[in-house]
């Protein structure tokens, strides 16, 4: 089947993870092959996961990890001197 | 992926049978999974922060109650979600909310931003701090029902099946909303990723 570029961007986070099936994918990419527009905005959706996926892009805030790990000490302290509550 | 489980698994044990302080290590790989699920929620730093806390506490109480039918990890996820839904609507009132995500989901025209003379952008392009921030701003925009589930997939990287589990909704509503989710970003960050490229197109091309 002849895929026109609404197909492929119906398609396109599917085909990013993988997942839609053998003959669809051959589809796709033969598609692609000619065509920039979708080329293009594949690519532009695949570095916007890459971007997203880096931890550097959400950062967790100073000192999270200690106040964390801070407030659970605290809670097993207390856990231990009255078991019998919560 | 099957030894992670294992080690889990003796972990949780020994925290039950006693040993309570390696509940530290059980849950330092998730810490950051944890505050960003909150965040994609209460969208502040300070909540989310609060809400992680929370989170853990919260599974450290009911640790005993985890069945292991469910990864660990998404267990943890699903109390995140809860602690964060939780803190939300004390801060708007429920049905205010809902109301504008139901409109917002069917609203919208999810189809991608063609980009003209676009190639492959430079890779030091991706390392620039304004796009990091362009990024960060539309994930916050976009409506929470597609937020969230960006957030667990392609932030955290959970799987289809465990997003679908941690939401209480099933893999096919996952998909169609990451697809939106994702087509709305592109479609917002399509201007910023084009600024990339007649530089680019200038270095390689001789003036006539
Ligand atoms: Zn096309």
């Amino acid at each position: 089947m002849k895929l026109n570029c609404k197909h492929v961007w119906e398609h396109i986070s599917e085909y990013i993870d993988d997942t839609v099936d053998a003959k669809l994918r051959e589809d796709i990419e033969r598609h692609l092959e000619h065509c920039e527009i979708c080329s293009a905005i594949l690519d532009s959706t695949r570095n916007i996961l890459v971007l997203t996926a880096d931890d550097r892009t959400f950062e967790l805030p100073v000192g999270y990890s200690e106040r964390l790990h801070e407030r659970l000490a605290k809670e097993m302290e207390n856990s231990e001197k009255d078991s019998t509550k919560e | 992926m099957r030894t992670t489980e294992t080690h889990e698994a003796g972990l949780i044990a020994r925290v039950l049978a006693g040993e309570k302080e390696l509940f530290h290590e059980l849950i330092r790989p998730y810490e950051r999974m944890v505050y960003l699920t909150l965040f994609s929620i209460v969208k502040n730093e300070a909540e989310a922060g609060d809400g992680a806390q929370q989170t853990v506490i919260s599974a450290y109480r009911h640790l005993a109650s985890f069945r292991g039918d469910a990864k660990f990890s998404t267990w943890l996820a699903t109390i995140a979600i809860n602690e964060g839904r939780k803190r939300l609507r004390k801060a708007k009132g429920a049905a205010e909310e809902s109301l504008k995500e139901q409109a917002a989901s069917h609203e919208g025209d999810f189809t991608p931003a063609p980009l003209t003379d676009w190639r492959e952008i430079p890779l030091e392009a991706l390392e620039r701090k304004e796009l990091r921030e362009a990024l960060r701003v539309a994930v916050a925009e976009l409506p929470g029902i597609y937020r969230q589930v960006f957030a667990l997939r392609d932030l955290e990287e959970l799987s289809v099946e465990e997003t679908a589990q941690a939401l209480g909704i099933n893999p096919g509503a996952v998909k169609v909303r990451l697809h939106r989710a994702r087509i709305m970003l592109q479609k917002r960050l399509v201007p910023f990723l084009k600024t990339t490229a007649p530089a680019r197109r200038g270095f390689f091309r001789r003036a006539p």
